[in-house]
């Protein structure tokens, strides 16, 4: 991206906490405080606290909002009750993914999707394209709001200490809304990207320094600290959960990123139903496998993957498990060599054997 | 601001190198170069008798964030890795000019040295 990076409205504070800021999806985003690793174990053992304003959102409403959604949507968003959340995949005709999302139900008729960064013109722009009869409205909030991750075991107390909200009534993908840390209309999830327990909050963007502030302050002596995106990578890869641009992208379709369970065949029509109906039905052309590596070097994206001197695939992520002290990774393999137990990676020169994972790292 | 040793000879690539007075040198990466790429997971070096040209790639250096190509500052053979690096890469962020240190070597043309940056050279490319 040529323009110059956005800055959330934590910028100032991530300078004040000695972040190291990178260019990520047209924002500046803090990489890492203090260390990659550092932060990645501090979520798996205590907590972190993540800065991700760079997130977009909309805010669908209308008569028709649910019905729109299941149209534009491969999962079942009628059936989301009011105070629940749902993940799902938005779809091209070909079944490539326009994106991955959150659905938050606050009525029968309104709801706020969660879109991400490098999407969120893209994807209200294609929602907006898609809207013909439906009574419905699209809004773009995505600078209204600043979303912080509390992320990590000891998350729900902490948050505890700075809401009077009931968090142990929200289930996982519930949410309530009411005051944090003395900002009101905040939007508190049990929802995350990191595979430990936690929660996303959407709070007004004027707000967000104050309630980061509070939430560093409050959590400090139970281990909490400032986490970066490195820090969220290997988290979420260690969880297996896919990234866009990565595991899905418009070339590949959640089927074969293994997503399967977020395309509702059973309901009505949807953008991308044909395509991924014959992809279900007939299997993929490749997919993506989650895999680690009994070895130091990390399969980076692109690395290429064999099956002997047959080139069967590429790899789309791969990082440093600080959990396995392994590197680990996902790959797009082309049908019928996904399962294959002689897959090795080509790393600088060395074709290094691909241990497939069948469940992801952390549960 | 990063450290950079007065005693030590530099490249652009922030590599910096040691000469010895027998001829043989040692080669690392600089502080500034541990702080860019952040907590090092795995080093690839060379074997013993190896011979690099100016310039050539010696090994590589794996962080959680990327991987960074090592290049030799002169023509070299290598007469030792450093073996400590297989079980404690992370000495590279802790000591990145003493025990993480990564080749020894014969310089092959002593001449080329006098190429490299001196530290106040190498300070004002950082």
């Amino acid at each position: 991206m040529s323009e110059t990076p956005a800055r959330t409205p934590l910028h100032a504070l991530h300078v004040e906490l000695g972040a190291r800021l990178v260019p990520f999806a047209g924002w500046e985003m803090p990489v890492q405080y203090t260390g990659i690793i550092e932060e990645h174990q501090a979520v798996r053992k205590a907590a972190g606290l993540f800065d991700v304003s760079h997130m977009g959102e909309a805010r669908v409403r209308g008569r028709d909002a649910a019905a729109f959604l299941d149209r534009i949507m491969t999962n079942d968003m009628a059936s989301i009750r009011p105070g629940m959340a749902r993940y799902t995949v938005m779809c091209q005709p070909d079944g490539g993914c326009v994106d991955d999302l959150i659905v938050y139900r606050f009525s029968e008729t309104e709801f706020l999707i969660c879109l991400n960064a490098s999407n969120a013109a893209k994807d209200i722009a294609w929602m907006r394209s898609l809207i013909g009869p439906f009574k419905v409205e699209v809004l773009d909030e995505c600078a209204a709001w600043a979303q912080l991750a509390l992320q990590g075991p000891l998350a729900e107390r902490i948050l505890g200490l700075a809401t009077s909200l009931p968090l142990g009534t929200i289930k996982r993908f519930g949410f309530a809304v009411g005051e944090v840390a003395g900002a009101s209309g905040c939007v508190v999830s049990r929802t995350g990207y990191t595979g430990s327990a936690g929660f996303e909050i959407y709070l007004p963007a004027a707000s967000a320094t104050q309630v980061a502030r509070t939430l560093l302050e409050l959590g400090k002596p139970h281990g909490l600290v400032p986490a970066g995106l490195g820090a969220r990578d290997s988290l979420r890869l260690e969880a297996n959960y896919p990234l866009y641009g990565h595991e899905i992208s418009e070339r590949i379709s959640p089927i074969q990123a293994g997503l399967g369970w977020t395309v509702k065949f059973g309901k009505d029509e949807f953008v991308g139903r044909e395509a991924l109906r014959r992809q279900a039905e007939g299997g993929p052309a490749s997919s993506v496998i989650l895999f680690s590596l009994d070895d130091r070097r990390i399969a980076r994206p692109g690395a290429p993957v064999y099956v002997g001197d047959i080139l069967v695939g590429e790899v789309l992520s791969g990082t440093h498990s600080p959990t396995l002290n392994k590197p680990i990774g996902t790959a797009l393999i082309a049908a019928g060599f996904a399962g294959s137990g002689e897959l090795t990676v080509d790393i600088r020169g060395n074709r290094l054997p691909l241990r497939i994972a069948v469940e992801p790292f952390v549960k | 601001m990063s450290n950079v040793p007065a005693d030590l000879r530099y490249t652009k690539d922030h590599e910096w190198i040691r000469v010895a007075a027998d001829g043989t040198a040692t080669i690392g990466i600089t502080d500034h170069a541990q702080a860019a790429l952040g907590d090092v997971t795995f080093i690839d070096l060379p074997k013993t008798g190896k011979t690099f040209a100016t310039g050539a790639v010696f090994g590589a250096v794996e962080s959680v964030k990327a991987a960074s190509d090592l290049y030799s500052p002169v023509a070299c053979e290598i007469l030792e890795a450093n073996g400590a690096l297989n079980d404690t890469p992370d000495l590279v962020n802790r000591e990145p000019y003493g025990g993480a240190w990564m080749i020894k070597v014969k310089v092959t043309n002593p001449a080329e040295l006098a190429g490299l940056l001196d530290a106040a050279g190498y300070a004002a490319t950082l």
